[in-house]
């Protein structure tokens, strides 16, 4: 059958063709708005950030940390026993250095975007960007500590964390 | 195991284009349309339609299903689409499987599209919803921030570099070279892909597979039916798909468990013990050139780290050993998300039946896998086909 | 040559109209643990496939398939999402299971509606982004203009459709599941301020949350793990023209074909004496009476009499939506179906407490997806 078909349907445009408008086109911005939930596992997740506190959870069963907290082990799939206090340090587990940013755009100062393995939770990684680095610099392995927003400043979110520097 | 055999008897597909014309609806209308007219089937012969179609975000359409049910020739029939991110290209034809196993129906439309040029700026932003939305949205995370640390993670268990993995584009676009469908086909060396842009290292430009606009189309049926309808059926022997955590930081980024699993239940039902002898053509998902590697050791083709090596030892050219993406793969035809996967079981359906024309892998290959990758990057689905 | 295939068990959490205090992974969760001991299962050992339904912009993400596994125990097994309405994912574990690819299969569906802010604006984009969208209404304007149009073509009244209200919301009084049971006239149902032309608002069901998980199982394992399984006899879904300038707006075509297809598979030719109860959508009232019709479970143009008569009352020879309906129960989105094969299963299994219908055998669930959709599901289940 591929062989046969000399041609396969399609007509594609160029971004000149419609940048000038030559297509007819319906353009339309959406604005969707959402109030989730946190519920018992994020909710006081959040509530530790806004303290300074990173918190996990830990199932006796399987023995895990979960991290961000939450209140079911979905392993041994049974609540989980106690929460979990971590540290605010912790080792890269990977990272990249972003020239782009989401819609794809160039940025000029790169973003540094880190899985961080926090330390007490026996390997759990959460993402989060690095920060006061060199990125030619960064290592797989290498040890760092979270710098958080004054306490005025966290709002019970990820984000209370500003990024995470090397020691 | 007394299941039901089901072949693929027809495919049919539109180019990958960066924008077309066509709305969705055409672009679906098209690629069923060419699937039908292959086997000679009129839409009235179709019991049953399967719509596979990836993120809502990009067309802005809720309900999507709705919207393109008159596209794929669904109306008045029984309807549904699958949907597990970008792995659903090679899922929703294991859906349509399972839909004609179970007895139901005799045959079976399944319809892969996509149209992802309706997302401005770029259609990369629509991604920004696929993150936890409260632990990882408020982050601004790229795209490209996941598959660069997913990259720098396997490069670093297993020391592999970027050059070594440059060969994987350098391969597939010159592979689309030969598809009629490709948008980026292209000879290009391993020293331009080092060169090109850096986007989010290791992430360079010539790493990254284009989006696209595209549809897809299979015609599944029943073994009666599939027997009158051609001499050469392409039967589905295997279909699996596996999903692990959704929390990144509770696995390890270097190897893909899920692909793993879900490949094994696919061997499984197709009594192939081992892969690497057994299958003669792979297309695994290569959305980005290391996951050509990433994957294909998830499908157990080779060891783990082992895959920079037989690509280096041109094993899995076309004309090697155990061709690899024949089709020019995403980085070569183009990354229509859900109609890629789809793109790579048509490809399997036309190299098994000798008629892939100039992109034929020579021999005469019977087994092909190939397989789709998605979600939060945890998706595996995989399908096994054979003559 | 397939194997039958039954529901083992059923897990839920209350619907209610707001639920601040857990998660909807949380709630996921609580369904499918309340599931699993129903019929006594293990996720990662004794259950072979899992299946959610839920639309991507529900929760305003994309690719809601990732966030799902951990919630049911399907990590690292096979985890699909269909963006479908709950019966339609029941029918595709059905297909699983009688394919051959797994023996036990677990279906998730929940709504957390009242995390979405404004919904109008969200279904609005359900419409055709080119021919309908930019005319800027607000899309439930199509469900006035089809109620419009199914009483021109029937002669149903408006009375008549707001019977289904007021019996539907004094059946909720009696499930302790039901968000919005009331004890309602027509008078009221009437009076209430007019919506979209002619719906009115007590026309139209409100929105609740809740989680549902069902598990299903191929005969031989049924048999082995409960001695109570309700049998899935017959399934069927359509769908029609997508498009408002070419669709049937009087008739619900895509009811009448999925009861087709599951009146055949089910071996039955007169419904209305043949099964015993019904569950249909009655998402706005006048559907309720559109479903009848189209599921044959009455005579083209007569659902407004039937009901007139009170033949479809809890009390009578046929009743239908005793569990409240949607009017009754809320709206859960995607699982409504699951909530309306729920009380089928309930009321087989003899677990309905003060709604119990006596001597029940067969029972039909039907859904509908919504505006603007012309999609909808049939399942037909029995004792035996």
């Amino acid at each position: 059958m591929s062989k046969e078909i000399k041609e396969f349907p399609g007509t594609p445009l160029s971004e000149e063709e419609f940048a000038a408008k030559k297509v007819l086109y319906t353009e339309w911005h959406p604005k969707f708005e959402y109030a989730y939930d946190c519920g018992i596992g994020y909710g006081r997740y959040f509530a530790e950030l806004k303290k300074g506190r990173i918190v996990g959870t830990r199932c006796k069963e399987c023995g895990r940390v979960l991290l961000p907290a939450r209140y079911f082990c979905e392993w041994c799939f049974r609540p989980v026993d106690e929460w979990v206090y971590l540290q605010d340090t912790g080792v890269v587990n990977t990272f990249s250095i972003a020239y782009t940013d989401w819609v794809a755009r160039r940025i000029k100062e790169p973003e540094l975007p880190a899985m961080i393995e926090v330390d007490g939770s026996g390997g759990v990684a959460i993402m989060g960007k690095l920060g006061e680095v060199d990125p030619r610099n960064i290592k797989i392995g290498m040890k760092v500590k979270a710098v958080w927003k004054s306490e005025a400043e966290r709002e019970g979110a990820i984000t209370d964390i500003k990024y995470w520097k090397p020691i | 195991m007394g299941m039901r055999k089901v072949a693929i008897v027809g495919a049919g597909m539109t180019k990958f284009m960066r924008r077309a014309q066509e709305t969705g609806k055409e672009l679906a209308w098209e690629a069923a349309k060419m699937a039908l007219d292959s086997c000679e089937l009129k839409l009235k012969d179709i019991d049953d339609v399967v719509l596979g179609t990836a993120p809502d975000a990009f067309d802005m359409i809720h309900m999507k299903s709705e919207y393109l049910a008159d596209g794929c020739g669904a109306w008045h029939k029984p309807y549904v689409r699958g949907f597990v991110g970008g792995g659903t290209g090679v899922f929703v034809v294991d859906q349509g499987w399972y839909h004609v196993a179970s007895g139901l129906f005799d045959t079976c439309l399944v319809v892969a599209e996509e149209k992802m040029s309706s997302c401005l700026p770029h259609p990369q932003g629509a991604f920004i919803t696929i993150w936890d939305q409260f632990t990882e949205s408020p982050l601004g995370p790229s795209l490209l921030w996941y598959f660069a640390m997913e990259m720098n993670r396997y490069m670093t268990i297993h020391g592999i570099t970027e050059r070594e993995i440059a060969m994987v584009s350098v391969k597939n676009k010159k592979n689309a070279l030969d598809h009629p469908a490709a948008q980026l086909p292209a000879e290009i060396t391993v020293e331009d892909v080092l060169n090109s842009e850096m986007m989010a290292w290791p992430v360079k430009r010539l790493d990254v597979s284009p989006t696209s606009d595209g549809a897809v189309a299979l015609v599944l049926a029943a073994e009666h039916v599939a027997k009158r309808i051609t001499d050469k059926p392409v039967w589905i022997e295997g279909v699996g798909w596996n999903l692990d955590t959704f929390y990144v930081g509770q696995r390890d980024l270097y190897y893909p468990k899920y692909v793993e699993y879900a490949a094994r239940q696919a061997y499984a039902m197709a009594g192939i013990k081992d892969p690497s002898k057994e299958i003669d053509i792979a297309e695994p998902y290569d959305p980005f050139s290391y996951k050509e590697l990433h994957n294909a050791e998830g499908l157990l083709l080779c060891g783990k780290g082992e895959a920079p090596k037989l690509l280096a030892d041109g094993v899995t050219q076309r004309t090697g050993r155990q061709p690899w993406c024949p089709s020019g793969g995403l980085l070569g035809v183009g990354n229509a998300i859900a109609a890629a996967g789809t793109m790579k079981v048509a490809e399997l359906f036309w190299q098994l039946r000798g008629e892939a024309g100039k992109r034929q892998v020579p021999g005469r290959p019977k087994r092909g896998v190939a397989q789709a990758w998605g979600d939060e990057m945890q998706v595996g689905t995989v399908i096994v086909l054979g003559i | 040559m397939f194997p039958k295939v039954a529901i083992i068990g059923i897990g839920y959490t209350p619907f209610r109209p707001i639920t601040p205090d857990i998660s909807f992974k949380e709630m996921m969760y609580e369904a499918a643990s309340k599931a699993y001991d129903d019929a006594e299962v293990s996720p990662q050992a004794d259950i072979g496939g899992f299946l959610t339904c839920e639309e991507d912009f529900e929760h305003g993400r994309s690719i809601y398939n990732m966030q799902t596994p951990d919630n049911v125990g399907a990590v690292l097994k096979p985890c699909q999402t269909i963006p479908a309405d709950g019966i339609n994912g029941l029918i595709e574990a059905y297909m699983e299971i009688r394919s051959g690819l797994y023996d036990v299969v677990a279906v998730e569906s929940h709504s957390k509606a009242s995390n979405v802010i404004n919904r109008n604006y969200l279904i609005a984009h359900a419409t055709d982004p080119v021919y309908n969208k930019p005319l800027n209404f607000n899309p439930y304007f199509i469900a006035g203009m089809e109620m419009n149009r199914y009483l021109a073509e029937t002669g149903a009244t408006k009375e008549q459709c707001a019977l289904v209200v007021v019996k539907n919301k004094a059946n909720a009084l009696r499930n302790p599941l039901a968000a919005y049971g009331e004890k309602l006239t027509v008078e009221d149902v009437l009076a209430s301020e007019t919506m979209f032309y002619p719906l009115s608002r007590l026309d139209m069901s409100s929105h609740t949350d809740g989680g549902i998980v069902m598990v299903l199982a191929s005969e031989e394992r049924a048999r082995a793990l409960t001695d109570k399984p309700i049998w899935i006899r017959g399934v069927g879904w359509c769908s029609e023209a997508p498009s408002l300038e070419t669709r049937e707006w009087g008739e619900a075509v895509y009811a009448k074909l999925a009861g087709e297809m599951a009146y055949r598979i089910a071996g039955i030719k007169h419904p209305r004496k043949e099964i015993d109860f019904a569950e249909i959508d009655d998402t706005f009232s006048y559907k309720e009476l559109q479903h009848m019709e189209a599921l044959k479970l009455c005579h083209r143009e007569q659902a407004g009499s039937v009901i007139e008569e009170g033949a479809t009352q809890r009390g009578s020879e046929f009743p239908i939506n005793v569990s409240g309906g949607s009017l009754g129960v809320g709206h859960l989105v995607e699982a409504t179906g699951l909530q309306r094969v729920l009380e089928v299963v309930l009321q087989l299994r003899g677990e309905a407490g003060k709604r119990q219908l006596s001597d029940v055998k067969i029972g039909l669930a039907q859904s509908w997806r919504g505006i603007p959709g012309t999609s909808g599901a049939v399942m037909i289940l029995s004792k035996e």
